[in-house]
């Protein structure tokens, strides 16, 4: 065929689906357009050229393995859909428009990951794309039969590759909301997909009902073959094990191939669509692998050896001289082409303008310039990027002449995009995945890749008779690219998917535990991962402290949507939410509907960025006040609880008031007490100073009289050391460092004791002591203190009871472990109101002014002291009112 | 001779003040408290009260209350001879009407001095 002629038909192949395309586009409302349909149909970017024409190639040498790769996905299914539709919903919601913006949106917009997306992306999806054109490349050679040009300007190739661009640009970049439905392009995608399935089965019907007699005779004549039996079973458990994850990588595929999210995330523009894909694309894929086998067959059966069996389908009409079947089939790949690499190359061209280029230097030109310019600067990144993509993918393709097959370039990209795997797909179910672990996890995974199949691949190609594959590096063995400590079963594709894998999932698992993220990505990590519970939570309530102004925000708004654009957002959101307009001060509302709506045109990291700048933020995490609320809830059930609780806070906030004032009292009575004191160790010492100073200056002073004053002297002298001891005794007892000197005594002993102590004053004052029924009782104390207790009782009532008609009555009777001792006098008694603090140290009158006989008030205190060193009580009778009743108590020893 | 009033319930200090202004030519009265002294201070109306503060039934302060009510008692100066020293209660003793204070342990010389100061004016 000549080369004019298939250059013709390209054209107007091309020109007819630049026509569907505008014309889908100009019908964009109609149902024609939007249905279920074509969103199933347009998933079926995934067969690209490699399906076409690669699966027969791998069929018809490597037997039924080619299957994995379509049945990861068909197996996968009902997880799929599920997972699908959240993901779905969550970019909907937040105006996702790549797998990297997914991704960066997860870990809170990080600015950081969505770069590192991206560029794993591209690195996979540019030698596939370079893969597609040599596929386009070397198909119309086949059907041109003509001589092999590598010159660009005369290699149709080149124009196809150019015509590719244009077609991605024009389609692809009408708006710069990335996340706005192409619906002309992915209805040419739908048609193309229809197109290619069609003319792949009526290849199929071709070869096996036409060339031979149904699958029967094909199967009757390939099994008469050698080595057959390798091409239809699974040989061994090695290649089961392969097979295994074979699947899983096609499954990851489905979810991860920049084109793929376009399609099923970014493209989809209702999520009941999905059910309709759910059994359409299985079967689409299932209809695409009927003949696949039978192609092969017939590939092997009826062609020589040496042609590729790549392209059996396109050399067995031309055997047969049907050439316009076999233009057919060159149409149909064409088609696939065009699917895989317009889709791969505008995924990939957005990524690169919000998730590279406009979060990393190019944000400030756009700040400044305003929105129709900064429209077009991004809608011309996002076409610069398509051109470089696909013109350097068959720049690619020309210079370093892929030695690979298509199926092998296939499944290398799919390793590498399989690295973003954990992030991804652990991230939606764990909210504990931090943004530095799945940096962490994608490095690990990418440098595996590297190392297991990039490396080994560069030094077996350029370096001469390098050892490196076999022997290891050094020779040693355990890092052998291939058999990676020591895994030597596995084919090279399916080992590097292993290994990268470990390591990608066990440095995303240990990082993520190791470091918690900042408070904006545990918020954005709670969002998607409990989607469903906070959907209606996040514009709404999504809680957010800081400072932000509307005009602020809406200045940022305008430079991207324009003036008529924001006005429109900003009324519809205050209807919403009945907001007053005229608000100055901005919500967390307003700032997540403006991040929202600028993330379609800018990318989420970017769109963070734009509106951070304008934003004072302060961390409030939301699981935190997700806590806080279910906190409340409990706060309900538990009210009781709370009620009762703050009923006993009253109460102890009371008993604390009381201790408080008991407390400030006992302040003050100590400082009467110093006063006192004071008062008590002045007078003697007024009384000798002046005794002494009228002493000296009194030569004429009779001797009798001078005798008396230095009596005097004496007695205030001792009165003074009295006072002081006291004093020390009660400090020594009341801290009790005092140690008593406990033993065995009869109590009667000790009282007479004190009684012969205090008998010359008594008999001065004329006072009769009757003592009661105390001999027998043998007590354990320390003497001397019982007695001074007894002595400060006896020397009280002295002092209080009348003169000659005073009575002093001394009892003790005996308990079960105690005896009871009673002093009673007939004196004035204590007053009511002084009875509870007699016994307190430091107790004076609380009229100071009015000198109490009882003297230093200490002796009451000294006992109570003693008496509780001794297990006892000492207590005043308050009943008693015909003088003073003092009720004492002492353990009694050993019984 | 000037009569002077000692009010005081420390039977020892009272005897040295006693023979300290005897010596000095004052006709000396001796109060145990406030009551003993309105019932001299009503019959020998002295020219001169040293009063204490801290005394039992009637207090010092109750008793240059009444001092200073009685228009006959006009002329007499009041020293009052105390213990209680801190700033306040010189304050309110000056307030109630007395001419001068006195803390104990105090100088009898300086006491001698003031009370003749006060009374010769």
């Amino acid at each position: 065929m000549p080369n004019y002629a298939i250059i013709l038909v390209i054209i107007g192949y091309l020109m007819l689906l630049f026509g569907i395309g505008i014309w889908a586009d100009h019908k964009s409302g109609s149902r024609w357009v939007h249905n279920p349909w074509v969103y199933a149909l347009s998933l079926a970017v995934y067969c690209s050229a490699w399906t076409y024409y690669g699966s027969v190639g791998i069929a018809a040498t490597s037997g039924v393995s080619f299957l994995t790769t379509y049945l990861g996905p068909v197996i996968a299914l009902p997880l799929w859909i599920v997972v699908l539709k959240r993901i779905v919903v969550l970019s909907k919601q937040y105006q996702v428009s790549s797998i990297a913006d997914f991704i960066s949106l997860r870990y809170g917009n990080d600015r950081s990951i969505g770069a590192v997306v991206t560029i794993i992306c591209v690195v996979a999806v540019f030698p596939y794309i370079a893969l597609q054109l040599k596929a386009v490349s070397e198909t119309f050679d086949i059907l041109s039969s003509g001589a092999d040009n590598n010159f660009a300007l005369t290699d149709s190739t080149f124009y196809i590759a150019i015509l590719l661009a244009i077609f991605a640009a024009l389609f692809g970049t009408k708006t710069t909301d990335a996340s706005q439905g192409r619906s002309g392009l992915m209805f040419t995608v739908a048609v193309e997909s229809v197109l290619k399935l069609m003319f792949f089965l009526i290849i199929g019907i071709y070869a096996t009902f036409y060339l031979f007699d149904g699958t029967t005779d094909i199967y009757n004549q390939i099994s008469a073959l050698d080595g057959f039996e390798t091409l239809a079973t699974f040989e061994n458990m090695e290649a089961s094990v392969n097979w295994y994850f074979m699947i899983a990588l096609s499954f990851f595929a489905i979810f991860l191939l920049p084109r793929q999210f376009q399609v099923s995330v970014v493209e989809n523009t209702s999520t009941a669509y999905l059910k309709k894909a759910s059994w359409v694309f299985p079967l689409y894929l299932l209809l695409f692998n009927v003949f696949v086998i039978f192609i092969a067959w017939a590939g092997k059966l009826v062609l020589s050896s040496d042609v590729n069996p790549d392209y059996y389908t396109l050399y067995l009409p031309l055997e047969h001289g049907h050439k316009l079947l076999g233009l057919m089939v060159f149409l149909g790949g064409l088609s696939s082409v065009i699917s895989m690499v317009v889709v791969s190359a505008l995924a990939l061209s957005t990524m690169v303008s919000n998730n590279l280029i406009i979060p990393y230097g190019f944000l400030k030109v756009l700040n400044k310039s305003n929105p129709e310019s900064n429209a077009n600067a991004i809608k011309n990144i996002r076409r610069i990027a398509i051109f470089i993509l696909i013109i350097g993918a068959y720049f690619f393709y020309i210079n370093f002449n892929i030695e690979l097959s298509l199926f092998s370039i296939g499944l290398i990209a799919f390793v590498i995009i399989a690295q973003l795997a954990p992030a991804f797909f652990i991230g939606l179910f764990w909210n504990r995945g931090s943004a530095t672990a799945a940096k962490m996890g994608i490095l690990a995974g990418s440098i595996i890749t590297f190392y297991t199949l990039a490396l080994p691949f560069i030094t077996d190609v350029f370096i001469e008779g390098s050892s490196f594959t076999t022997a290891g590096p050094n020779g040693i063995e355990l890092l052998k690219p291939y058999a990676l400590f020591g895994l030597d079963f596995m084919p090279p594709v399916t080992h590097a998917f292993f290994w990268s894998m470990v390591f990608n999932v066990m440095f995303y698992l240990i990082f993520s535990v190791l470091r918690k993220g900042n408070y904006r990505e545990r918020n954005y990590a709670e969002m998607v991962v409990n989607a469903s519970s906070i959907g209606e939570l996040e514009e709404n309530a999504f809680v957010w402290r800081g400072e932000a102004y509307k005009s602020e925000i809406e200045k940022v708004l305008i430079r991207f949507l324009g003036e008529k654009n924001t006005a429109r957002a900003l009324k519809i959101f205050y209807r919403k939410y009945d907001i007053d307009p005229h608000q100055e001060e901005a919500d967390a509302r307003l700032v997540n509907f403006s991040e929202k709506i600028l993330t379609g045109s800018i990318g989420a990291a970017s769109a963070k960025l734009m509106i951070g700048q304008v934003v004072k933020e302060q961390p409030v995490s939301l699981p935190e006040v997700l806590k806080v609320l279910e906190e409340n809830k409990e706060t309900i059930s538990a009210n009781k609880q709370l009620q009762q609780q703050s009923y006993d806070l009253k109460r102890v906030t009371e008993r604390l008031k009381e201790a408080n004032l008991a407390l400030i009292e006992k302040d003050q009575q100590k400082d009467e007490f110093l006063d006192t004191v004071a008062h008590e160790l002045k007078t003697p010492t007024a009384s000798i100073r002046a005794a002494s100073e009228v002493l000296a200056d009194a030569d004429d002073m009779p001797p009798e009289l001078v005798q008396k004053f230095l009596n005097n002297i004496v007695n205030d002298a001792d009165r003074l050391t009295i006072l002081i001891s006291n004093i020390l005794d009660l400090e020594k007892l009341s801290s009790g460092r005092e140690i008593m000197d406990k033993k065995e005594y009869l109590l009667k002993n000790t009282l007479d004791k004190a009684i012969d102590g205090i008998y010359q004053l008594a008999l001065k004052k004329g006072v009769n002591i009757e003592v009661g029924e105390v001999s027998n009782l043998t007590l354990i104390y320390d003497e001397d203190r019982i007695l001074q207790v007894f002595t400060n009782l006896l020397s009280n009532s002295i002092k209080f009871v009348p003169e000659e008609t005073g009575t002093i009555k001394i009892d003790a009777k005996l308990k079960t472990d105690h005896i009871i001792m009673t002093f009673e006098d007939n004196g004035k008694g204590v007053p009511k109101e002084d009875m509870q603090y007699i016994f307190e140290k430091f107790y004076q009158s609380n009229n100071q002014n009015i000198k109490k006989p009882i003297g230093s008030g200490m002796g009451l205190a000294i006992s109570r002291h003693i008496i509780e060193s001794h297990d006892g009580s000492i207590t005043i009778d308050p009943e008693f009112e015909k003088g003073a009743r003092f009720i004492l108590t002492l353990k009694t020893a050993g019984l | 001779m000037k009569k002077l009033l000692i009010v005081d319930d420390e039977p020892n200090i009272v005897m040295s003040l006693e023979y300290a202004f005897q010596k000095q030519g004052y006709q000396v009265f001796i109060a145990r408290d406030g009551s003993e002294a309105m019932v001299i201070m009503k019959r020998e109306h002295p020219d001169l009260v040293v009063l204490d503060i801290m005394m039992p039934q009637v207090d010092g302060y109750e008793t240059i209350k009444q001092i200073k009510s009685d228009s006959a008692f006009a002329k007499a100066k009041v020293i009052f001879l105390s213990a209680k020293s801190r700033p306040e209660d010189i304050e309110k003793g000056l307030a109630l009407g007395a001419d001068s204070y006195f803390t104990k342990p105090f100088s009898v010389k300086k006491l001698i001095a003031e009370v003749n100061q006060l009374i010769s004016i």
